[in-house]
């Protein structure tokens, strides 16, 4: 066991694949991040992914370019948070109830109009996704697609908006004192709302990194739980980017290696339970790490104005 | 070019049928300290949310520097050089001092924020006005008073001219209130103007060039504060003349309850006690007096059931008591907490069932179920014997003002749950800080509800930073001081003097 364990971890392979693993997880966990911060909880982050991975798939199989379909799946992820927003920060429902009722909408209306573009195909229809970056001649990174290089880019990106720019204050404020943020002169509904709409498009590219990198088709279940799994790595992260990367690899780690447990039958055990280490592991460290992590403040708070 | 800079013309603003604002107009003129006096709920607040721009007005116009300001948009008030102090903070704790005073202040999309200067600005503001702030420290860190402080520097960042603070001493310990006052004359020297929101009287006259007194949404007077007197102002500001707490002769009986040697443990000297004793005597008001922080907390939770002690052991009634608050709830304590907002009642619940709230299960519940009937029957009596104005028992609690939220909690805690005040005689009392935050009527009126609970024969713990409460009400006052508790002593052997130095941890040593 402990030799098929070095063996895995000296493999070059298996680190391609834990990054591969990780790039749609960064990319949702940094969306959930950005409308968390903002203080508003994205649950239809699993939907807009679904949605996110139709939508590029579909543009790209009607003969758009690459980057089209990722733009076009980022739209799709905005159009969502716009209408996450409006239901969240403009009528200030219950953010559970809005986030759940877009992650159901979202999927059942990708899956409709997927039966309703291909009524009659037995196997997937496929399109020519992303390649490796060959040319990088980097060990492990070229043998990813360029939107794992993007996942990786938007970690410091986001990170230096949050914490170096007015902007990224401005979204800091209104997830932790909103009455602040007006007293100052600043409009909470159109940074919550701007927050929203930046971070479900990121969901939606994270979507889109399955049918345009992983895979090269779109079906049914494909995003199988991504989403929530970005929602937990939200606060094992305490809301910081660079943690959110490195809670995304670790996640990424385990599924890579339960992947090859699985095929090594060590241990004996069913391979069920190798299927299960990920969660299991996620679990325990988010009770090790998050019990400390301090939420911000008005995260999952309505804000009207006026109010008294 | 006239001396005003700010003017208020008939600025009238309704809350479904409630007026809180009746056509109210105000001048501001150049290095003025203007006061808006007036009891809770007079419609002060209101009226400076309108002037700020978190309101709009139902009718009326303002005019800053000249120019109309338009309502609703606080961005605009800002630019015309209007900041505000809010009464409840408005500082993320999350993040540090600069943090809050930057933001807003840059173009949005600027890719860096400019902190260097924006640190420089800051720091010689705060050398300008004499406000000390460490601009890295993160506000969760700071105190009350350093709060503040942040919350003034964040207006004249702005090159504020006009400044208007909400209630800013209602959290101050005295010698802060002093440090306030010293800026504020200070800023008026520069040509600045203050709007200076208050009710207590004394330092309304002292610090205020002019007064403006609201009464029920109405502007009723504004003089010039050379020109009046406290008792006068009293009168203008409540409609009537307040008479002072009547003091029935009570003698001491048997103790109630006896804190022994407790030791409580905990991160934050707030929560710790070291070796606390203290008896409490049926008819008895003692006081505990002390600047927050120092273990007051830890002690309420002691005596309201919500923690054990770590060492030593409290008793009530000769019985040792566990960590259960319903247990202290059976055995006759009436608690009072010290947020009444927050520990105190269930903001979005109705009236009706936060009088309810410690005994729903018996008398006002049988066989699991609520007893509509009786519950709301029983609020309906409270709300009139202790009159608790600001809506009927349906309303939610969040929207009772301070002292209505007090004479709520207060009415619950005393009644125990009898139908008639006759029926219940509290055990014991544990009031912290009652009138924080209430106006002169309503402080007059929950000290003489005290008062009559002792005088009945309910032994009283008065926890409280107004050393003039304390010494208006307590019979024996025992000072704590980073959770150490002096001897309780007879209130008159104290001198203010002595009182201020174990305060200070001076005389704890010696008591030692």
């Amino acid at each position: 066991m402990v030799d098929a364990l070095a063996a895995m971890l000296a493999n070059a392979d298996f680190w391609s694949a834990v990054l591969r693993v990780a790039t749609p997880l960064v990319l949702g966990t940094l969306g959930v991040l950005l409308c968390e911060r903002a203080g508003v909880l994205n649950l239809g982050i699993e939907g807009i992914m679904v949605a996110g991975a139709f939508t590029g798939w579909l543009a790209v199989h009607a003969g758009a370019s690459l980057w089209t379909g990722v733009l076009v799946a980022a739209a799709t992820g905005a159009a969502f948070g716009l209408l996450h927003g409006v239901l969240t920060v403009s009528l200030a429902l219950s953010q559970h109830v809005a986030g759940l009722g877009i992650t159901m909408f979202a999927s059942s209306v990708a899956y409709y109009a997927y039966r309703v573009s291909f009524p009659n195909v037995s196997t997937p229809p496929t399109i020519q996704p992303f390649v490796e970056m060959r040319w990088l001649e980097l060990p492990v990174l070229s043998a990813q697609t360029p939107l794992t290089l993007l996942a990786l880019a938007l970690v410091p990106v986001v990170a230096w908006v949050l914490n170096r720019t007015p902007l990224g204050l401005a979204v800091r404020m209104v997830g932790e004192n909103p009455a602040a943020a007006e007293g100052q002169g600043l409009s909470v509904s159109a940074v919550r709302m701007g927050a929203i709409v930046a971070g479900s498009a990121l969901m939606g590219v994270a979507g889109a990194f399955l049918t345009l990198s992983a895979f090269n088709a779109f079906f049914f279940n494909m995003v199988n739980g991504r989403g929530w799994i970005c929602v937990a790595l939200v606060v094992f992260a305490s809301w910081r980017p660079g943690k959110a990367l490195a809670g995304a690899l670790l996640f990424a780690f385990f599924d890579a290696m339960q992947l090859r447990l699985q095929q090594a039958d060590v241990g004996g055990l069913p391979y069920q339970a190798w299927l299960m280490l990920p969660y299991v592991l996620s679990i325990v460290a988010l009770i090790a790490v998050a019990r400390r992590a301090s939420y911000p403040q008005a995260l999952m708070k309505p804000y009207r104005k006026g109010e008294r | 070019m006239t001396d005003t800079v700010l003017r208020l013309a008939g600025i009238t603003k309704r809350f479904g049928s409630l007026v809180a604002n009746d056509a109210i107009s105000l001048e501001l003129s150049r290095g003025e300290i203007l006061a808006l006096l007036g009891e809770n709920g007079a419609g002060k607040s209101t009226l400076v949310s309108i002037l700020f721009g978190h309101y709009v007005a139902d009718e009326g116009s303002i005019e800053a520097f000249g120019r109309p300001l338009p309502s609703g948009d606080p961005a605009a008030a800002l630019a015309a050089g209007v900041g505000m102090v809010h009464q409840h903070s408005t500082l993320a704790d999350n993040l540090s001092v600069l943090d809050n005073v930057m933001l807003g202040t840059e173009p949005l999309w600027r890719p860096v924020s400019r902190r260097r200067e924006g640190r420089a600005r800051l720091l010689d503001t705060a050398r300008r006005f004499g406000l000390a702030v460490d601009p890295d420290a993160r506000v969760a860190r700071l105190s009350v008073g350093e709060r503040q402080r942040v919350e003034i520097l964040k207006a004249l960042y702005r090159d504020a001219r006009v400044l208007i603070l909400d209630e800013p001493t209602a959290v101050l310990t005295p010698q802060e209130s002093e440090a306030l006052f010293a800026t504020l004359r200070g800023m008026v020297a520069e040509g600045l103007s203050v709007i200076f929101i208050s009710h207590k009287l004394d330092e309304v006259l002292r610090v205020s060039d002019r007064i403006a007194v609201l009464r029920a949404g109405r502007l009723v007077a504004t003089m010039a504060a050379r020109d009046t007197t406290k008792s006068a102002l009293a009168e203008v500001m409540v409609g009537r003349a307040i008479p002072p707490p009547v003091t029935k002769p009570h003698s001491r009986g048997d103790a109630v309850c006896v804190i022994d040697r407790v030791t409580m443990h905990g991160e934050r000297a707030s929560a710790r006690l070291e070796g606390a004793s203290l008896s409490l005597h049926a008819g008895e008001i003692a006081a505990i007096a002390g600047v927050s922080g120092n273990g007051q907390a830890a002690l309420v939770e002691l005596l309201c059931g919500l923690r054990a002690a770590d060492e030593g052991r409290v008793t009530l009634g000769g019985r040792a008591m566990p960590a259960d608050p319903a247990a202290w709830i059976a055995a006759g304590t009436a608690r009072i907490p010290e947020d009444r907002r927050d520990v105190g009642t269930i903001g979005d619940l109705p009236v009706w069932e936060n009088a309810i709230a410690e005994h729903y299960r018996k008398p006002f519940a049988s066989a699991g179920i609520v007893r509509r009937g009786a519950a709301r029957s029983f609020a309906r009596r409270l709300v009139d014997r202790y009159d608790v104005r600001g809506g009927g028992i349906d309303t939610p609690a969040r929207a009772l003002s301070g002292g209505n939220m007090q004479k709520l909690i207060l009415g619950r805690a005393l009644s125990g749950g009898a139908a008639r005040a006759a029926d219940f005689l509290p055990t014991l009392i544990v009031a912290s800080q009652p009138t924080w935050g209430l106006d002169a009527g309503a402080v007059a009126w929950v000290h003489q509800q005290l008062l009559d609970a002792c005088a009945r024969g309910a032994a009283l713990l008065l926890i409280s930073e107004d050393l003039d409460e304390i010494l208006a009400l307590a019979d024996r006052i025992a000072v704590i001081h980073a959770g150490r508790l002096t001897p309780a002593r007879p209130a008159r052997s104290w001198t203010l003097a002595e009182l201020g130095l174990a305060m200070a941890g001076e005389g704890a040593r010696d008591a030692a």
